[in-house]
């Protein structure tokens, strides 16, 4: 009977085995090699392909922009779904109308919203490119970096606040009634009782907010990113994510494509372990 | 026992039976979108209805890039198409990968299908050719860049075409100014302002001999004579003659189309689908000009676009069957429809003199542009070129000439970053052929 619970766990472990370790092993594998893409020849070359990475200034910028994106993204997003929360909390009429209204975005894929963000910041014709015109910002997409940049975070924003909003409302609504109505007596400042015991409660969603807001800035965005290029980065901005996509699926170069794609699964490492380590400790779940 | 053996031996010769009298079925992975993909499968359906022996299914892949990388996927996983179209800057991965595919003259040959490379035009012949001249890839959808223009514009500005840069900018684009156009956009830098402009002038933009000879190559993009073109790239756009609206073909076309701007730098194979626009001016189109100042006797340019490869690991019957489709895309009538409905040139010679009998140029002369300047005389450096990993050389020059015209550095450390980039490159592509 010892091998039973092995036996139940088996199909489990052959789909993780098949999906998640045998591509990473091929990935790692691949990354110490230069091969012909069609599989004919192939060059051990050992570090070089990393070699190459971290000694090219662009990789360098790519990877500095993807980190300002991330940390943009997930603050943006979970600030203003916060704030939406909050408000939304403390509607009484209507009050469904307007969740349903705000949660309305979250069926958008990604690449849909980047198609969204297209047509808002067309050069010629988009909404907002005319609205910016009005207060005298020349918008161009796809031809001024920090114009393309901004439209990737907006849309990115857009498209996932209302995830936030779903989970920091519900947050909100989980908070035991005593507890706000005890804290209403002791302090008449909104604002104060907010950051004293609402944001406190609130620390496991936002926890977990974070995680899958970061997770989602660095590869979800991917949709986005190669809608609002057009699949042309050019002098673009774009993520770690899209470099793999350009350099291993436009490139063809497997190898380069590969180490890349260590060193993403590397930081992804390192970001679980950060949030086991780190801040599960220090955040109580009730 | 021995009932099911004889059953399934019966089903066996049965089976065997049926493929004998169904046509072989062949597919075609492309890249053509939109009207041009609604060309593709008339072209198709055309061959099928010819006769009943073979029938061809054409697939659409998304974009070139995407195209290459799906059928590269499929080769690998034993899945590959009979056919697939490959563009120019993929053209080095595939020719590089010997074993991929199936020269389509060795292909042509050993079906009977008669081959002879001086039937096709000047200008097609070697680019997908490899050292010895042998015919690898089958020419496609061939363009390459010209320059179309309003011709209302240049009326009410008094000027005709440029020929040279110089008369650009010294006439050309001031009167349009005075008139209020921009004078001059164009679609692909890569494409139209640095491999062309080399072919254009007859300069070399690789050793090896534009990398045919080796894998062992250098690029030789920086050079005195195109940074003097980006600099004066610049400097029209400061004066308002030029304008840059980012990577992304569609954006700088659409803008000559809304008639803002007069002059574009666009396709031969563009016409088509200009002419279906219904454009509310006239248009035609000329030459891609060139410095008087770099050379007096101006060269053809490359032909762009794309070529149609044989893959291998097909069965006899099926590189038979793409032999024959080969056969019938190569014939003049379907060149000539081919040349007609897209505006990309008739690769072949009688093609080109059937429409001229057919008076396709007088009703349209600017669907010959593109086929002239592909006969303009050849230099040493204007068969074309062939560079590995060259997608990314040429996203690499996307991105430094992308921040010339936004301002962001200077001609001279772009051209330094292009060129040391694009040589890491190539060495890296280099690497993977051994």
């Amino acid at each position: 009977m010892k091998w039973l619970p092995i036996l139940l766990l088996l199909p489990q472990l052959l789909i993780i085995a098949i999906f998640f370790y045998w591509p990473a092993a091929h990935a790692v594998q691949s990354s110490f090699y230069l091969q012909d893409p069609f599989g004919f020849g192939s060059t051990f070359v050992g570090w070089e392909n990393y070699a190459d990475l971290f000694g090219s200034a662009e990789y360098r910028k790519v990877a500095w922009f993807t980190v300002i994106f991330t940390l943009l993204v997930t603050f943006l997003s979970l600030a203003i779904a916060l704030l939406l929360a909050v408000k939304a909390d403390n509607v009484l009429h209507g009050a469904k109308t307007y969740r349903t209204l705000l949660m309305w975005v979250y069926a958008v894929a990604p690449p849909v919203a980047g198609f969204i963000g297209l047509i808002m910041f067309d050069q010629t014709f988009g909404p907002l490119t005319r609205l910016f015109g009005q207060f005298g910002w020349d918008f161009v997409l796809g031809v001024n970096f920090n114009d393309t940049a901004f439209a990737m975070v907006l849309v990115s924003v857009w498209k996932q606040v209302p995830v936030n909003f779903i989970f920091f409302l519900s947050g909100l609504q989980s908070i035991p009634r005593s507890v706000r109505e005890a804290a209403l007596i002791d302090n008449r400042s909104g604002m104060s009782r907010f950051w004293d015991i609402t944001f406190p409660l609130l620390a496991p969603t936002g926890f977990f907010l974070l995680i899958t807001n970061i997770t989602y800035a660095l590869f979800d965005t991917f949709g986005v990113v190669d809608t609002l290029v057009k699949g042309e980065p050019g002098n673009n901005p774009m993520t770690l994510v899209y470099k793999v996509y350009v350099d291993g699926f436009r490139g063809n170069d497997l190898g380069g494509s590969s180490a890349q794609s260590v060193i993403l699964m590397v930081l992804v490492l390192a970001l679980t372990v950060f949030q086991f380590r780190l801040v599960e400790r220090r955040i109580h779940y009730t | 026992m021995s009932f099911y053996k004889t059953a399934s031996l019966g089903v066996a010769l049965s089976m065997t039976a049926g493929v004998a009298f169904a046509e072989t079925e062949i597919t075609w992975w492309h890249a053509m979108g939109g009207a041009l993909g609604d060309t593709v499968n008339q072209i198709a359906a055309d061959f099928n209805a010819s006769q009943d022996e073979y029938k061809i299914t054409p697939v659409f892949k998304g974009t070139y890039e995407e195209t290459l990388t799906s059928g590269i996927a499929a080769f690998r996983a034993g899945e590959q198409p009979n056919v697939l179209q490959v563009f120019d800057a993929g053209a080095a991965t595939v020719i590089g990968a010997k074993g991929a595919t199936i020269p389509v003259q060795d292909l042509l040959a050993d079906n009977g299908v008669a081959f002879d490379i001086n039937d096709y035009i000047a200008g097609v012949r070697y680019f997908y050719a490899d050292t010895e001249g042998k015919m690898i890839g089958m020419p496609f959808n061939s363009s390459t860049p010209i320059m179309y223009y309003n011709a209302d514009a240049l009326e009410k500005a008094g000027v005709t075409a440029p020929k040279t840069w110089e008369e650009f900018q010294t006439t050309t684009a001031p009167a349009l100014k005075a008139a209020g156009y921009t004078a001059l956009a164009q679609s692909h830098l890569p494409w139209i302002f640095t491999e062309n402009f080399m072919s254009r002038h007859n300069l070399p933009f690789a050793t090896n001999d534009n990398g045919y000879n080796g894998t062992d190559t250098k690029i030789l993009v920086n050079n005195d004579a195109i940074k003097a073109h980006f600099t004066a790239v610049t400097e029209w756009q400061k004066e308002g003659f030029f304008e840059w609206f980012g990577t992304g073909w569609g954006d700088n076309q659409s803008k000559f189309e809304e008639g803002e701007v007069a002059m574009w730098l666009g396709s031969s194979g563009s016409f088509g689908g200009l002419l279906k626009k219904d454009l509310p001016f006239e248009f035609s189109a000329t030459y891609l000009p060139y410095w008087e100042g770099v050379t007096k006797e101006p060269t053809q340019t490359f032909i762009g676009g794309a070529s149609l490869f044989a893959m291998a690991g097909k069965s006899a019957e099926e590189n038979k069957a793409t032999a024959e489709f080969f056969r019938f895309l190569t014939s003049a009538d379907t060149q000539y429809y081919w040349h007609k409905a897209t505006g990309y040139v008739p690769i072949t010679e009688a093609a080109y003199e059937k429409a001229k009998a057919d008076g396709h140029y007088t009703r349209f002369p600017a669907a010959e542009v593109g086929i002239q300047q592909l006969q303009m005389p050849a230099g040493d450096n204007t068969k074309g070129y062939r560079m590995g990993f060259y997608v990314q050389i040429r996203d690499v020059m996307n991105r430094e000439y992308g921040r010339i015209l936004t301002g962001e550095t200077d001609v001279e450390t772009a051209f330094k970053n292009i060129e040391a980039e694009a040589n890491k490159l190539l060495a890296r592509f280099a690497k993977t052929q051994s």
